[in-house]
């Protein structure tokens, strides 16, 4: 446990981005082998904070020590230099290259020559030591994202970091890497490393962290001395100024299978295939597909979307049978699709948010007639859904790459909604948002369902499938293992299947 | 010290002022290899004003010249907002020219053979740059690579028309048969070389610009370029937008072969384009690919090519000073674009 002088400080540190005041006076110290959890909402200010401190942005008041000793820290290198190391929430790594290329870049010896076998004996090192291994000779484009996190903290510790930031490093993992990630982090901790923990999971932190600090509004808005001996509910308070209760799920009556599949298999293309996947989701019904990534979930996704046809088997949304796999069949038989990756897949982040909330039915005649686009309307419906959702934002002409995570996840929900799909396709549907937006999210997919609409929630967050599924199916290597009535399932029961342990049918 | 900070958003003015400002940085670039040439800067560059703007003659000159590299640069901007890297508009511009000259030259009603001259001349563009495409769509062959190296392949099939089979039998020099003297395009303005194609041109701007903003296909091919992913999630069939707009994108340059054979020299010779696919790409860029901006932008252009020749015979500079001038504004204003995502910030200052 920590109890030396502080490895860095920040005092006072204030950052303001026009208007918006992204920090105002934090203070913030870590102790060598300390972690310290930085907790707060979307915007809070945690991200600025962190950045700050590895150099990114000049604080406009405050300063920094590290060894109790002022420092200034104008670029990574800087920060580096003084021991600070970052894994940012994007990776900084060049795909092409491989792992120990990437750990070399911009590390060269006296000579300029480029030290190999060095970077090989310590890249072994660092990977024993806290359970970090990653092979040298793959291409970081081969490498899953755990493993592409694992090689940004080889990467900090490879160049001295004595203080390591983790900016949300968990909302992209799996439950599983979860655990690996926490077992290196205390094997850091325990040889003195500090560590700066972002995240808004409050068991995660209360699970890993020594102390927290939380952010509101740019603001430190409590500390917790004891996070494991403190209530989830009392640190959510501090985050986002008041109680917050989960939605209750209330009883409903199921109706007729809106979307079914039958014997589905796919083959090819990238990720687990699907092998003879049977399932249903009735009218008023939320199906949950559990699953460790990777075993099929994406095909799934793609499949019923219309992305991806499959190879065998039928599918039939609102009774009727899907001939072509098509996004725009699948859409005008009343399929809506909230994707996993609302960056990638879901939206254009350098056009206007409007045109990416008509973009799937762009050629209806909602928003075009004969080929023309119909301005005025696709204006107006924007409009009308970021004032129905609360979507934050100047106006529906901001670049929707502007808008934060839960913004945008609001956006996505809008525009399928607004047209009240008899199936709705969700995954991951609350990944990286804070509790306020989760919490939203959930309400609506409740309402939906008191509505008459099935929804398929795919997800890998069980507590948050538990709350809101009528039944839960587990996905194991492209099939079905199991599927559970909510009332009968458990985490540790889900948990088993989800291995291949066990089948329920 | 001085650093980048991504923005988040980029104010309206921004269109405008970028481009006036790669424009500026170019001319006082320029000025010190007018200086290095020995010629005063302030007469050079009014020598190229005066010829290239100065009077009404000389305007109608620079937007005789303008009007290819307008076609070419709609041809481009269009292509590039779907990042479909077409290179090529150079070989779809003499595939057009080729295609229209053989039009023309059959005797047919004047008003006839012009029109089907711009559909010959259009379908060659528009079939040049489907190799291209499809090699993309079909193989994922790199399109900068498949459609620059075409320009070459186009252009010596054509020397070897023009100095064969297809060499103008009653002239000594390599060029080609001239077209009927119906087909010749009329002249809008008397005593000048301002003719029709010229006209299309300048109409042509706003319609590209219509059916970019306008349209589903427009829609579709900007959201198929900034993001292919979600163009195909969200039900668009992004190989067929990708070979729609190629096919609009060589139809266009094919028009600037059209106006060049039909307004300007009734024939083709080896020569018939000074690079005016090549300019395209600094026009469309100059006008950070709105359709509305490539007008002013290649009458920039056009000025710079019309003003460098007098300049020459005026001061002794030599005349590719205009396609130094040219590079130079293309490097301006991809360094101008930085600040569309990136502002410039001082640090240290707070401390
Ligand atoms: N580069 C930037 N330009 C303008 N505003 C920014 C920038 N970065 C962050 N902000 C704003 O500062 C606030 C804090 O953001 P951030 O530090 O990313 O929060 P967190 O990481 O806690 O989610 C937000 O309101 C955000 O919109
Ligand atoms: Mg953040």
């Amino acid at each position: 446990m920590p109890l030396s002088a502080p490895l860095i400080e920040m005092r006072g540190i204030s950052k303001s981005f026009g208007a918006v005041k992204a920090n105002e006076a934090v203070d913030l110290s870590v102790a060598p082998g300390e972690i310290l959890g930085l907790l707060g909402e979307n915007g809070a200010g945690k991200t600025t904070l962190m950045n700050v401190l590895f150099g990114a942005y000049a604080p406009d008041a405050g300063e920094i020590l590290v060894q109790g000793k002022p420092v200034t820290i104008n670029s990574s290198a800087d920060a580096l230099a003084a021991g600070i190391g970052m894994v940012h929430q994007h990776f900084h790594l060049a795909p092409r290259l491989s792992v120990l290329e990437n750990l070399l870049i911009g590390i060269s010896g006296r000579s300029g020559r480029i030290d190999r076998a060095g970077g090989l004996a310590r890249l072994g090192e660092i990977g024993r030591q806290h359970g970090l291994t990653l092979d040298p000779d793959l291409p970081v484009s081969a490498l899953s994202v755990g493993e592409q996190q694992r090689l940004e903290i080889v990467k900090a510790l490879f160049r001295g970091a004595r203080l390591l930031i983790l900016d949300e490093p968990t909302a992209v993992l799996a439950p599983t890497e979860v655990d690996g990630l926490f077992a290196a982090l205390r094997s850091m901790s325990a040889q003195g490393l500090g560590i700066i923990f972002i995240s808004h999971k409050l068991n995660e932190v209360r699970a890993l962290t020594h102390r927290c600090v939380v952010l509101r509004h740019g603001r430190v808005a409590g500390r917790v001395d004891a996070p494991a001996s403190t209530t989830s509910s009392e640190m959510a308070r501090l985050m986002c100024g008041h109680e917050i209760v989960p939605p209750a799920r209330g009883p409903s009556t199921p109706g007729a299978a809106v979307l079914t599949l039958e014997g589905i298999s796919t083959s090819g293309h990238a990720g687990t295939p699907l092998r003879d996947v049977s399932l249903f989701v009735r009218a008023g019904e939320i199906l949950g597909i559990a699953g460790v990534s990777g075993n099929g979930q994406r095909a799934l996704a793609d499949v019923i979307s219309g992305v991806r046809a499959a190879d065998a088997g039928q599918m039939t949304i609102a009774g009727k049978m899907v001939s072509r796999f098509s996004p725009r069949e699948v859409q005008a038989l009343g399929l809506g699709r909230i994707p996993e990756d609302r960056m990638t897949t879901g939206l254009v982040t350098n056009l206007p948010l409007a045109d990416s909330m008509v973009l799937p039915r762009i050629g209806t005649g909602a928003f075009s007639r004969n080929g023309l686009l119909k301005p005025d309307a696709i204006r107006a419906f924007a409009e009308a859904q970021i004032k129905a959702y609360d979507i934050r934002c100047p106006g529906p002409m901001t670049r929707a790459g502007a808008l934060s995570g839960g913004n945008l996840q609001k956006a996505l929900l809008a525009r399928e909604l607004a047209f009240d799909p008899k199936v709705l396709i969700v995954s991951q549907p609350t990944r990286g948002l804070d509790i306020g937006a989760a919490r939203f999210i959930h309400e609506k997919f409740l309402d939906m369902r008191t509505k008459g609409c099935g929804i398929i929630v795919i997800g890998e967050d069980l507590e948050e499938l538990l709350m809101l599924s009528d039944r839960i199916a587990v996905m194991y290597e492209g099939r079905i293992a199991g599927t559970l009535a909510s009332a009968d399932a458990t985490v540790a029961r889900l948990g088993l299947m989800m291995t291949g342990a066990e089948g329920t049918a | 010290m001085f650093r980048l900070e991504a923005r988040t958003s980029t104010p309206a003015w921004f269109n405008l002022a970028l481009p006036l400002l790669a424009i500026g940085a170019t001319l006082v670039l320029c000025s010190g290899l007018i200086a290095l040439a020995g010629a005063g800067v302030i007469e050079a560059y009014g020598v190229m004003f005066s010829a290239s703007l100065g009077d009404s003659y000389a305007i109608t000159e620079t937007l005789v010249r303008a009007a290819p590299m307008i076609f070419t640069g709609l041809a481009v901007a269009v292509a590039f907002r779907a990042k479909f890297w077409n290179i090529g508009a150079e070989g779809q511009l003499l595939a057009g020219a080729v295609a229209s000259c053989a039009v023309g030259a059959i005797p047919m009603p004047g008003p006839l053979a012009m029109f089907l001259m711009a559909v010959a001349g259009a379908g060659a563009g528009a079939a040049v740059a489907l190799i291209p495409a499809t090699l993309r769509v079909k193989f994922k062959v790199d399109d900068v690579v498949s459609s620059l190296l075409l320009n070459s392949v186009i252009f010596y099939a054509l020397m070897a028309l023009i100095e064969g089979p297809w060499k103008d039998s009653f002239s000594g020099y390599p060029i080609s048969p001239p077209i009927e003297e119906s087909a010749n395009f009329p002249v809008l303005l008397e005593g000048t070389r301002l003719h029709l194609g010229v006209l299309a041109a300048l109409i042509a701007a706003p319609l590209i610009w219509f059916l970019i903003v306008r349209t589903t296909l427009g829609f579709r091919i900007r959201v198929t370029g900034e993001n292919p992913e979600a163009a195909r999630y969200g039900g668009i069939h992004v190989e067929r937008v990708l070979i729609s707009t190629a096919l609009l994108s060589g139809a266009l340059a094919g028009l600037a072969g059209v106006g060049e054979v039909g307004g300007v020299h009734f024939q083709v010779m080896s020569d018939i384009s000074p690079g005016y696919g090549y300019s395209g790409i600094v026009v469309a860029m100059l006008a950070r690919l709105n359709p509305l901006g490539v007008v002013p932008a290649a009458i920039f252009l056009a000025a710079v090519m019309t003003g460098a020749e007098a300049m020459s015979r005026a001061t002794g500079v030599p005349a590719f000073l205009s396609e130094v001038i040219q590079g130079t504004a293309l490097l301006a204003m991809l360094v101008a674009l930085l600040f569309t995502a990136y502002r410039i910030r001082r640090v240290g200052a707070a401390r």
